[in-house]
This record gives C-alpha cells, structure tokens and sequence, in this order.
C-alpha cells in the first residue's frame, strides 16, 4: 500500500505505527499463503488487487461515500441484513478480525477465556488500527453467543455508535417473531442514521442486489464439486472474506467472472491439485480475515477443501430471500424467512447443521470433514460431538481442530491433519 | 529396488531408528532428540549404507529437508509397527514424549479413527520426567517407588507447572513420596484412558511409546480398561519399525 494513505489513516485516528505493523504482517502471510500457491484462476488477481488495498483505495471508497451522505454500517455477524443497510443507502461492512492483534490490550478488558475473534475486535479497536471500524457511523452487534453479548456491554464504554440487535435462541414461533422484530427496529436505526426513509422499493433493491451477490458464491460453490477442484480451498475461503467488505456489484461482477474462468477449468478437466486430491469440507466457527491458518496447513499438507460450513462461506450465502414483496411488511417477513434458516449454533436444539454438513459432503464430494472450532467457543466446540458422531455414523470422517489465531500449535495441526489424510487414503 | 530402509522416529525426547532389509527389521537404536536432532539421525546413520529413509514424528519434516527423507505421521507409523508385532491389533494407546495418541484400527489394520491431546504436555514422558525430578527420584526409583505405594494421592492437576508445586506441597505436608508417586501415575492413566474412550476401543489395547517402559503404567492400564494391555518387547521403536515397513511395503 502506497504512503497517500496516511493522511487518510491520520484523519480516521489509526495510530500510524502500529498499523504500519499490522500491514506489515499481513502482507508477508498473504505474500507467503496466497501467492504461493500454484495454478490459480487468473480471476484471483482481483482479490489480490482488494487484499492489497483492503486498508488503502476500500476505506478511500468509503470515504468517498461518506462525504456524499452515505453511511457506512459495520457489523459482526452475517444475521446483521446487508439487504436493509442498501435499503437505507448505507454501505455495509465486516468488522470481523482474524488477526491476533492488540490481545494483551483486549484483555485488560476482557478473560484471557475469551475466544480469539472477540479478543481481535477488541484489540484491532482498542490499538486504532481498524480503518473499517474508524469509517463505522454505526457498529452493529448481535446477541448472538454469550461471549458476544457480555463482551458488547464493555465495547461500548469503548466505541460510541454501537447499537446492539438482539438475537433468539430456538427456532420456535416466538423465536421467529423476535428475529422479526428486531429486523424491524434495525430499519428505524437505519432510518434516523441515515436520515433516508427506507420503502418497500428500496428494500427490494437491497435484496435483489445482495441474492445477485449470494447466487455468484453459489455458482462458485457449486463449481468446488468438480475432481479436480477448479480453485484452491484458501481462493475460495478469501473470496468468502472479501464478500464482507467489498462493494456489492462489482464483487458479484468479479465472482461472476471467476466462475465463468472455472467452468472453462472444469470443462477441461484442469485444477489446482490433481484429480483424486483428498477432498475436505470444514465446519465450524467463521474464519474472518486473515485468518487463513488452517486452509493453509490442510492445502500445505497434500489436501483440498472444497466447502466450508461456516459463517464465512456456506451460512452467509445459502438460501435468497423471496422477491416477491409488496409492501415492507411482506418483504422484511421475507428477510426474516432467510435468516432465520440459518443453522448457527447459538440455537437449541440445532440439528439442521449435521444434516446440512452431511448433506454438503455429500454434493462437494468429500472424502471427510474437519470441525473447526475457536478455543472458548462454547456453542461450536459443544456441538462439535454430536456433528462428529452423526457424520461419523454416515460414514463420513470427522477430524476435530481447536485452535486459536496464534501459530505455536501449527505442527501439531499439521501432524494431525496428515494422520487424517493418511487415515482417508486408507 | 530398496535393500537396506531406515525408519526414523525423530521425537520431542528421542530419536528412534530402525533398519530394515527384505521386510525383516535387523537393527534398531535410541538416541536423545537433544539440541540439533538431524546430526543426531546422521550419526544414528552413519555407516549403515541405507538406501532409503522414512521418517515420522515431529522431526520428519526437518528429515525431509535435509536426508530426502520421506515421510509419514507417527499415527500411521505406529499403527503398522503395532499390527506387525500384534497383527490382530484394533485398539493403541501411545504415550510418547510431548503427546498421547489413542488409535482406533479397522480389522485390516487401516486407521478408522485416532485422539490426540492438545497442545499442552500434561500426562506424556516429558511430564513424568519433570515430577521425578522434583520428588528427587531417578526413573528407575520413581517407578519403584510407585509400585511400592498401598495407595496414590489424589493429584488434581496435570499441568506440569501445578502438579510440581502441589506434589512438593503434598510431600511438605507429610504424605509419604510413593503415596504421591502412584498418585501422579493413577493421575496420568485417567487422562489417557479419557482419551481412549473417545475413539471404539476393541479387544486388547497395545500400548507403546517411551512411556510403556514403565511397568507401572501398563498395570495401571490394565486395571483401568479391564482389558489385556499388550506390551511390545521395545515399545519405543514402535513407530520407527512402522515407518520402515511402510517404506518396505512400497518399493520406490
């Protein structure tokens, strides 16, 4: 990234030194894991171009946005509608961090029980060196895990804006009332941020942009299937990543364009592995930017993942909302109607999720799948058991991760990624 | 085609070598892992005219960089040596110097499913040495010691950090050293056979690594499984044979 940025960091408050060093380590483990690899689709050269500028000409377009009256709407979690911010004309963003930064910051606030990605938000807030955060007229959270919810009652004494939307735990009929509910009292929020009344004709617009957007990552999905797989597990997580923060219409534009390269690659029967790779799908906890590390090992290890049953990559993208609304009413029932499928585990019970990472083996044709879990992430790593033993019933290998952001546990993974490997060929 | 195959085991505490010639293991020897683990596995070579290498462990990767080695998991490696010397083994538990491995085998041997312990070194070889050394007690003593005990203290932490504080506490207090030496063996055989109840265990269990020299852990075993526990005549080099045969079985 080049110096012209500064003034712009300066005028958001990042304190320059250290985000100079965060920029630092994220160039060499993108230089090191992404660039790397071998028989990548040329259409990457985009997500190489927004990693390479995801601090510089993103926030610059952000900013650009700002000084026309737009707002820019952060938020945690894929349960915050991107379809409602467009609605409002705000820009939406992930502030997701999967970077071990500012820990030692995070937890003077925070137990060192806390899981990695609430500690990196913290960090990444508490050490200025978030341009997305900085650029943020309003920081949605969720009550989605305890972790969250206790941990957003302390970030507010340290971010001002951050409005709370709170969340339900099963999926009853009072449970989807309250998701509705809370859908509707985010259009008020919107409204009086943005000072734009949202309508019935807006909000379609917001939805037909993002379903445009959610219907690329299916084609893309849809072509990991492929033997050989077309695109490696790590282009195809980034792109999952960037589908957070980058500009709507020109990500869908790009994904679009990837698939259309990959359906050549499939045709031809080209990959980035040979046929016969061992094949893995991963479930669990989200991998929000940079957190490549576990990609990087099993695709290091002679492996590729072909899916991801996560937050960032299958959970985010399945399902489109209806389009066929009338009035706000009928279309944020809609709304609700697609959220509310979504298989987190906050839920109780949850048991679509085995059923949809059964399911997604299946498709993606799997040899196996690993769940991955953050260390202190109640809701995956308890449900991680009864996942493994039902897909372990179905015939299909399970191999339990946790780890957290840090790299001391790398060989370890490693050893055991192999053995998993090894116990796949048979 | 291969003729003379070495298996490395390049471990956190040792470095374990087998030789092969026409599939029949005719050499093995044990060396410490110490500060520079490929000079070791050099001399450990040195003068055996070996014309191929299969290494495993957490070195294997460090053996590829600098023998040409080939490599493969220590899970794998240990499983094969466990089925050549037990062919109808199902069930292993290995406890090696920095980690504990149960491994679940199909009846034809193939791994069907394994348990690691997480990062930390709690209840493997390298935990033991560090509690001998704080009771004063050499290995051969420490194991003595345990199976002299009538009964163990109960030891309520594995970290190797608390457990020294609270068995040198416990040893202040006046319970008797042995009580707190069978205490922290009953302490390890819980946490490992914690592990073996997440993978099907069958039949026998064959155990092996460094830490089924000690007699006193397999009787504990024993007793904890109800089941046979199958010792190897050198469970050390279990995963080294492995890691031979394995090379043996593929010609290059």
């Amino acid at each position: 990234m080049t110096e012209n940025y500064r003034d712009m960091w300066t005028s958001l408050g990042l304190d320059l030194a250290a985000h100079d060093q965060l920029l630092a380590v994220l160039g060499e483990l993108y230089q090191q894991i992404y660039l790397g690899q071998k028989n990548r689709p040329k259409g990457m050269a985009y997500f190489d171009f927004v990693i390479s500028e995801v601090h510089g000409l993103r926030i610059k377009e952000l900013l650009d946005a700002k000084a026309k009256g737009r707002k820019v709407i952060g938020s945690f979690c894929l349960y915050v509608p991107e379809e409602i911010i467009l609605a409002a004309d705000g820009v939406s963003v992930g502030l997701c961090a999967g970077a071990a930064f500012g820990v030692e910051e995070a937890e003077k606030h925070l137990p060192r029980t806390t899981c990695s990605l609430i500690k990196s938000f913290f960090g990444f807030a508490l050490t200025r060196v978030c341009p997305y955060m900085a650029a943020s007229d309003l920081i949605v959270g969720e009550n989605t895990c305890d972790g969250k919810k206790k941990s957003y009652e302390i970030f507010k004494g340290i971010v001002d804006r951050l409005y709370v939307m709170d969340m339900p735990q099963m999926k009853s009929e009072s449970g989807r009332a309250l998701l509705r509910g809370e859908y509707g009292r985010f259009v008020e929020k919107l409204e009086s941020v943005t000072g734009r009344r949202i309508t019935a004709e807006s909000l379609k617009k917001g939805i037909r942009t993002v379903n445009a957007k959610r219907r690329a990552m299916h084609r893309l999905a849809k072509l990991r299937a492929a033997d050989p797989a077309p695109i490696s597990g790590l282009d195809a997580l980034l792109a999952n990543q960037v589908f957070f923060y980058d500009d709507p219409e020109r990500f869908t534009g790009s994904v679009n364009q990837i698939c259309d390269e990959l359906e050549e690659r499939v045709k031809r029967g080209q990959g980035v592995f040979p046929k016969k790779t061992a094949r893995l799908l991963v479930s669990g906890c989200p991998m929000a930017i940079p957190n490549w590390k576990l990609h990087h090992i099993v695709e290091a290890s002679g492996a590729v993942i072909v899916g991801e049953e996560s937050c960032v990559g299958e959970r985010g993208m399945q399902n489109l909302v209806d389009e066929r609304g009338e009035n706000m009413d009928s279309l944020l029932d809609r709304i609700t109607d697609r959220y509310f499928r979504i298989d987190c585990a906050i839920f109780t019970p949850n048991p679509s999720r085995a059923e949809h990472a059964a399911a997604m083996a299946r498709e993606l044709k799997a040899d196996g799948v690993i769940h991955y879990a953050l260390p202190f992430c109640a809701p995956y790593q308890i449900e991680a058991s009864p996942l493994e033993q039902s897909l372990e019933k179905q015939g299909i290998p399970v191999l339990r991760i946790d780890t957290d952001y840090s790299p001391e546990d790398t060989e370890q993974i490693r050893t055991r990624v192999e053995a998993f490997i090894e116990r796949i060929r048979g | 085609m291969s003729k003379r195959i070495a298996g490395l085991d390049i471990g956190s505490r040792a470095v374990k070598l087998v030789l092969v010639e026409r599939g029949e293991p005719v050499r093995q020897a044990i060396r410490d892992t110490s500060h520079d683990p490929i000079a070791v596995c050099r001399d450990l070579l040195d003068g055996l005219g070996v014309d191929r290498i299969m290494a495993t462990g957490y070195g294997r990767n460090l053996a590829k960089q600098y023998l040409d080695a080939e490599t493969m998991t220590e899970i794998r490696a240990v499983s094969l040596g466990a089925r050549r010397l037990f062919p109808a083994c199902r069930t292993l538990l290995d406890i090696g110097g920095q980690d504990t491995k149960a491994v679940a085998l199909d009846p034809s041997g193939a791994v069907r499913k394994f348990e690691m312990n997480d990062r930390c070194a709690a209840g493997t070889g390298r935990f033991i040495e560090v509690m001998a050394a704080a009771l004063g007690l050499s290995m051969p003593d420490f194991v003595s010691a345990g199976q002299g005990a009538r009964k163990g203290a109960r030891l309520s932490s594995l970290c190797a950090v608390f457990a020294e504080t609270e068995t040198v506490s416990m040893v202040a207090r006046g319970v008797p050293r042995e009580e707190v030496v069978l205490g922290i063996h009953e302490a390890i055989a819980r946490r490992s056979l914690s592990l073996l109840q997440r993978i099907p265990v069958e039949d026998d269990v064959v155990f092996t690594g460094g830490v089924a020299e000690n007699p006193l852990m397999a009787r504990l075993f024993q007793k904890g499984l109800g089941r046979r526990v199958l010792l190897p005549e050198h469970p050390q080099i279990v995963a080294a044979l492995g890691a031979a045969l394995e090379a043996a079985a593929h010609p290059d």
